[in-house]
């Protein structure tokens, strides 16, 4: 097959990814978003002849757009546009979530810092102030006080550009010093892991301690509707324990659609590349029988 | 004669030394140069040339 990659840098995670598709005999054809112009009827990027496009860009922003115009075109893509779009925003993630009755974190939005401050107190200390977009829990704020509260708020409107000044305000989730990190293709789990820190941010990129997991009933069933709400496709949920580790209760904080796997690679037994790969294949083979892709 | 399992030579453009890459290195890879730390693109392979990795940007992430 012919399989396209977008990117815009090569992370640990592309090398695997296409370290897979080399040995599989695939032919990989590398579109580097930072080179390419994307018009209304045609690109620069050599998409004409590609089986399946796997968005893998960094920036959201160039993912968000690029796959958009190659859906345009007609090439399948994965992620899609779609996808993309309700993954890319945690408030649109959330909403998402919310629509298709999956527990998730109690969530407000709001335009100013006036009406955040409410939400801030209605919410009670500690709470969690987190850009809409963003990851790897960069410029995540948990509050502690109404005095960091009116510093944090007034730092973000005087400083940040448009997108600060919507603010993402959440309940704390006092998980047991973990969340679960799951790594999806249409709702179907590949792996999953714990991450673990004394620092209430777990995220692996922030140095986090992976172990691998077991989702159970509950878990399965979780991620399962979470990936339905956003569209589905090669989908990182993220879930926290409620009441204590080993509950058997979640909640889904976010899902991801550019989602990096090299840890949940090295954390457990499965050969994550392969199993993607796997997909992808089926995904391509899918779209060259005229189904739609739509993950 | 090279092999696919020899090193890499590059020039590290920050302090000019000569530094190895892995033998399967990609175009648009990230290397930690082994000189400084600072982080490096592979701009091309044929010939090998690495410029200083853009700066991390707000939107960056999964």
């Amino acid at each position: 097959m012919q399989i396209g990659i977008l990117y815009s840098r090569i992370r640990k995670d592309e090398k695997l990814l296409l370290g897979e598709l080399r040995d599989r005999g695939h032919e990989v054809e590398k579109i580097d978003v930072r080179k390419e112009r994307f018009g209304l009827d045609s690109t620069t990027a050599n998409v004409d002849d590609l089986d399946i496009v796997v968005d893998r860009c960094l920036s959201t922003s160039r993912s968000l757009y690029a796959t958009q115009f190659l859906d345009s075109y007609g090439v399948p893509i994965v992620n899609t546009p779609e996808t993309g779009d309700i993954c890319a925003d945690k408030a649109k993630n959330s909403l998402a979530l919310a629509r298709a009755d999956v527990p998730t974190p109690a969530t407000e939005v709001t335009f100013t810092k006036e009406a955040a401050m409410e939400s801030i107190e209605e919410f009670g200390y500690p709470c969690v102030l987190k850009p809409v977009v963003g990851s790897w829990g960069r410029l995540m704020a948990k509050i502690d006080s109404r005095n960091a509260a009116e510093a944090i708020l007034e730092h973000k409107e005087t400083l940040g550009h448009y997108e600060h000044k919507v603010f993402y305000i959440q309940e704390f989730v006092d998980k047991p010093g973990r969340d679960i990190r799951a790594l999806a293709v249409d709702g179907e789990p590949i792996a999953a892991m714990t991450r673990s820190s004394d620092h209430w941010l777990t995220n692996a990129a922030k140095g986090g301690e992976t172990k691998p997991f077991d989702l159970d009933d509950r878990a399965l069933e979780l991620v399962e509707r979470a990936s339905e709400a956003v569209g589905d496709g090669l989908l990182g949920v993220d879930l926290m324990e409620v009441g204590g580790e080993g509950s058997g209760e979640y909640t889904v904080h976010e899902v991801n659609h550019t989602v990096e796997f090299k840890a949940l690679d090295a954390t457990t037994d499965v050969d994550v590349p392969a199993k993607v790969v796997d997909w992808l294949e089926a995904k391509a083979a899918a779209a060259a029988d005229g189904e739609e892709v739509t993950a | 004669m090279t092999s696919d399992t020899d090193p890499v030579l590059a020039e590290d453009p920050i302090t000019g030394e000569e530094i190895e890459l892995p033998a399967d290195v990609e175009v648009g890879e990230i290397i930690d140069s082994p000189v400084t730390g600072t982080e490096l693109e592979v701009i091309s392979l044929d010939p090998v040339v690495l410029e200083e990795a853009p700066e991390l940007e707000e939107d960056w992430g999964e």
